[in-house]
């Protein structure tokens, strides 16, 4: 396949910024690695989900919230550069939107994720925020709290891990060495 | 080859960027957008952060509250109370000796008794309070607004920052607010909590509560309040005691 340049550099940005936000956003997790609904929740009170993981009280959320913070300001400003690119470039339209080289359920799969999860992530990241739920309450209104905000945030960091892997086998199984030629270089397989 | 157009265009495009970058900062600096532990690579995303939060926050609006019915029945608590002398013979004395002193740069340095402050005029306010850890809940808090000690005290326009010290500066959380958020009208010295005296491990007898940021940035067991200009010459220079253990200055995310 062959990506434009816009692509290429975005792809690789955003590569390094998940991947810094998954390893942060762990850290911070296992600081209190138990889900909650509704607008509270914690030691005693009841949850819907204990993950089978130990809680780690030795201050690593601190360098996992700077961590996470900064990568999502990466992971963002990359987000607008693509999403201007891909808008103006035709990319979305004639790759993603109408029937192209890639199949249906993948294109179907690739603007769930451009479109739908990762803005949904944004958004529940924002509703955790004291801050900015002062700002504009709504923001966590919707998902009837911040902890139900937080169970969200969560639970789409795992469809995108899922997503994430099927992503890395289609390229594994339609050729390694081309796909990655394509991505890194731009030059047809 | 580059041209020599070339090398001029990007020339003066990188000069312009820079003294664009270097406008931007003085502007920040001006406006009060650049936290006090704005250094290294973090820094870059605590500075976006907090300049952000305050662009979006510049009207002051209230943290959401909640009804009586939304109180949570477990309000846990990290840390334990100071284990020196001074706070020991307080809490046995039942505060009655306890004052909470305001000075730095203002007109009239002061210094109140629970009894006084309790007599000031009082807000109640049912606000949630999470975690950086990921849990929360939610009290009501009772107490008297920050803003009404500042204004009594009469803080000068000097003023940046008001630092909070605990009685064990040493082992507490000393910490420091902007004063944006110092003169919120939700930014208590809080002495009640659901109904009842402030319990000890919540901080008795008088605990910061800031509900537009996270748990931590409201510090407990009070003794002092300092309304300074420069935050670089207190204590380790970064505005907060969190820093030295990986943890950021502002904490409204």
């Amino acid at each position: 396949m062959r990506h434009s340049p816009s692509v290429r550099i975005t792809h690789w940005i955003n590569t390094v910024a998940f991947a810094a936000l998954v390893v942060s956003g762990t850290a911070i997790l296992l600081a209190h690695p138990r889900l909650y609904w509704g607008e509270t929740g914690g030691v005693g009170a009841s949850s819907i989900l204990d993950l089978p993981l130990p809680f780690m009280l030795t201050g690593q959320s601190g360098w996992g919230r700077s961590l996470h913070f900064l990568s999502a300001w990466v992971c963002v400003g990359n987000g607008l550069l693509y999403a201007v690119g891909g808008a103006s470039s035709g990319h979305f339209r004639r790759d993603l939107l109408s029937a192209s080289a890639y199949g249906t359920l993948q294109r179907l799969a690739y603007l769930t994720v451009v479109f739908g999860l990762l803005p949904l992530m944004i958004w529940t990241g924002l509703a955790m925020s004291p801050a900015v739920t002062a700002a504009a309450p709504v923001l966590v209104e919707v998902f009837g709290g911040q902890q139900s905000a937080r169970t969200i945030h969560f639970v789409v960091t795992s469809v995108l891990l899922v997503f994430l892997a099927g992503h890395v086998a289609m390229v594994c199984l339609s050729g390694f060495r081309s796909q990655m030629r394509g991505m890194l270089m731009g030059t047809r397989s | 080859m580059p041209t020599r157009r070339r090398v001029i265009t990007t020339g003066l495009t990188a000069v312009a960027g820079v003294s664009a970058l270097a406008a931007a900062a003085r502007l920040a600096d001006r406006f009060g957008l650049i936290p006090p532990d704005h250094g290294g690579i973090y820094g870059v995303g605590e500075t976006l952060t907090y300049a952000a939060q305050r662009l979006l926050t510049m009207h002051h609006p209230l943290a959401r509250e909640f009804s009586h019915s939304q109180v949570s029945a477990v309000a846990p608590v990290n840390g334990e109370p100071p284990d020196n002398e001074v706070y020991q013979r307080l809490l046995s004395d039942r505060f009655a000796a306890w004052r909470l002193t305001i000075d730095g740069l203002v007109a009239r340095p002061s210094s109140w008794s629970l009894a006084e402050l309790r007599q000031l005029p009082s807000r109640s306010q049912i606000t949630h309070q999470a975690c950086e850890e990921g849990w929360s809940f939610i009290a009501e808090w009772t107490g008297v607004q920050l803003a009404y000690l500042l204004s009594a005290a009469g803080v000068s326009t000097r003023a940046r920052f008001v630092v909070f010290y605990p009685f064990d500066f040493e082992n507490n959380f000393w910490d420091s607010l902007d004063m944006a958020d110092a003169w919120h009208p939700q930014t208590l010295i809080a002495y009640g909590m659901n109904g009842v005296k402030l319990p000890t491990r919540h901080g008795a007898p008088a605990r910061l509560t800031v509900p537009r940021q996270l748990g931590y940035k409201s510090v407990k067991y009070l003794a002092r309040i300092s309304v300074v200009d420069d935050i670089t010459r207190v204590g380790n220079g970064l505005g907060s005691a969190s820093p030295d253990y990986g943890y950021s200055w502002y904490a409204g995310i």
